[in-house]
């Protein structure tokens, strides 16, 4: 089911309201090779659980197609695990969310640049790893194992 | 003097736990907020252990990514590899021969097992209680050396292919495998005895980490953890998958969803795997079955069986198979294997001794010439050691995942940490974060 990502929050409002009680999954997928406009497609996936007897009454798969500016709203207040899925979607993607207090990476550190699961970022590209705290930021040659010498230091 | 006090009683300071602490399981962070010894409030920060699994599979091919999936939850491997497996399948329409169902189920059982010990084992040694330990990890070893008699290794045990498995159950599988489950259930039994009536034991277990059914839905848990909370959904009962829904097993439940509640939920569950695995030994049809999967034919396909004709050339050059590579051979491909050349790898004799076959198999590892499934979105969920291990993907027709998405069981508890453990005491965080079996290399990818 694709719904307009302007209006996220009330079309998964009312699915909830339906009686989709569980945030299954969220995640996202990148169609920039593909040329499809808007490039995200940002996936809900929604299940009907019934505490009772612990049947999974129906599915859906939501999705919304978003381009980098920040048009979904946040979905925290239907679904609490909505955080971290948030997070890591921002993490991998860079699709980022309103509504929501401010955002942190997941799974990569804060000093990481660039959104890894996009398709056009090279598998292959390196970032400078953090060393200890020696006061500089990072970008700091001298933990960079590519250049393990650094003249004139 | 009196207001000196009060204000240092008010006072709450930070304590970091990990991301090397002993009780941290390998690598997560934990930033907490304290007063005296309540916590207030916590921060977990993950990512420690991030080798961009879902990055990497879509630079492989499909076949490719199997070898990564052990490392996904890497005490219950085989079941990522049965997870990974079978949502490429249901994406390519492929179906898979019964007796490699049925090999499928007992080798995610039998790593159920080996997760639920492992953490049952874990959690008892943090609070204390090494003689646990040394006893479920003993039995958790002599079910590593049942894989490795299946797989040709303990964890790294890349044992599916898209359409099939390695090879088929090694010699006298049923029989070692029945020794083997009497040594663990001697070891779940004593475990039981030291344990489960254990004053210290259920001091720091009951009541602590409790969380209702309907915040465990909110927060989107499934696995042991839902079930501990009264809720009996199973992923193997809800949408029955391989043959599950001919095997007559039991979901246990708990009432209150705290530690004790998951700590009984696992034992009883090794109970219902290694129960699962037995009729599933008594039910495996022998002989050979191959029900045909879907053809997907190409021009090299149809190029090499017609090259294929000439059998006498396989005769004379028998090739000699690694002793490791045993289930690999000839026979067991024979009776497990999808039918699908254009699938599955050919069986070790004819790769080393035959030209077709050496051809078969590099075109099926080769960039551009391996597995091709036609453009498709599909998400497919088998019950992991912690609950839905899904796995979502997407193809574009080309050689590998377009995208894989790997819905980690884990991340769902670690996202409720902050409702379970405020409120409580530090030495809660220690029994609470063990039942939540935090794998790193599942939460991180």
């Amino acid at each position: 089911m694709n719904i307009p990502a302007a209006a996220n929050v009330e079309e998964l409002a009312k699915l909830k309201a339906e009686g989709y009680n569980m945030l299954v999954d969220m995640t996202c997928v990148d169609y920039l090779p593909k040329g499809r406009t808007p490039r995200f497609d940002v996936i809900y996936r929604l299940m009907k659980l019934d505490a009772a007897t612990g049947q999974d009454l129906g599915r859906q798969e939501i999705h919304c197609a978003v381009d980098e500016l920040p048009v979904l709203r946040s979905v925290m207040g239907l679904w609490p695990n909505a955080d971290w899925l948030e997070r890591e979607v921002w993490d991998m993607f860079g699709v980022k969310f309103l509504d929501r207090p401010g955002i942190k990476r997941l799974l990569m550190y804060e000093e990481f640049s660039g959104h890894p699961l996009r398709k056009d970022y090279p598998i292959a590209r390196r970032q400078p790893l953090i060393g200890p705290k020696s006061g500089e930021k990072a970008g700091s040659p001298s933990f960079n194992i590519l250049k393990p010498t650094v003249t004139g230091e | 003097m009196m207001s000196d006090a009060r204000a240092r009683s008010q006072k709450t300071y930070m304590l970091n736990m990990g991301p090397a602490h002993p009780a941290m399981h390998g690598v997560v962070r934990l930033v907490l907020e304290l007063r005296g010894e309540t916590i207030v409030d916590v921060d977990a920060e993950i990512g420690y252990l991030h080798r961009a699994f879902e990055k990497h599979a879509e630079s492989e091919t499909w076949n490719n990514v199997v070898p990564w999936t052990d490392r996904l939850n890497y005490v219950s491997p085989l079941i990522n590899n049965v997870g990974y497996a079978m949502a490429v399948e249901r994406l390519a329409g492929i179906e898979v021969p019964e007796r490699g169902q049925y090999i499928r189920v007992i080798a995610s059982e039998v790593s159920r097992v080996t997760d639920h010990l492992t953490c049952v084992g874990a959690s008892a040694m943090e609070l204390g209680s090494l003689t646990v330990f040394l006893y479920l990890i003993k039995a958790r070893e002599c079910l590593y050396q049942l894989v490795d008699n299946l797989t040709g290794a303990r964890v790294t045990t890349a044992f599916t292919r898209v359409g099939g498995v390695k090879g088929d159950l090694p010699a006298d599988f049923a029989g070692k495998f029945r020794a083997i489950a009497k040594e663990v259930r001697s070891a779940v039994a004593e475990s039981d005895k030291l344990l489960t009536r254990n004053r210290i034991f259920m001091d720091r277990m009951e009541g602590t980490g409790a969380l209702s059914s309907a915040d465990a839905i909110a927060y989107g848990i499934t696995g042991p953890f839902l079930r501990s909370t009264g809720v009996a959904y199973d992923v193997r009962r809800a949408h029955p998958y391989a043959v599950y829904d001919r095997l007559d097993f039991e979901i246990p439940v708990g009432a209150t969803g705290d530690n004790y509640d998951r700590y009984l939920c696992r034992m009883a569950e090794i109970e219902q795997s290694l129960r699962l695995v037995e009729q599933c030994l008594s039910q495996i049809p022998e002989g050979k079955h191959s029900l045909e999967p879907k053809e997907i034919k190409h021009a090299y396909e149809i190029q090499d069986a017609g090259k294929a004709g000439d059998t006498a050339l396989l005769a004379k050059y028998a090739a000699k198979v690694d002793r490791t590579l045993e289930g690999m051979g000839l026979e067991a491909a024979a009776g497990t294997r999808a039918a699908g050349r254009g699938v599955t790898l050919p069986p070790k004799e004819r790769t080393y001794g035959s030209i077709e076959g050496l051809m078969n198999h590099f075109e099926l590892v080769m960039w551009s010439w391996g597995v091709k499934i036609p453009p498709s979105e599909s998400y497919f969920a088998v019950e992991g050691g912690n609950g839905e291990l899904g796995f979502h993907l997407v193809s574009d027709g080309g050689d590998g995942p377009y995208r894989v998405r790997c819905r980690p069981p884990c991340l769902f508890p670690m996202a409720a940490l902050k409702k379970l453990l405020v409120g409580g005491q530090i030495a809660d965080v220690i029994p609470t974060f063990g039942s939540i079996n935090m794998i790193a290399g599942e939460l991180d990818r």
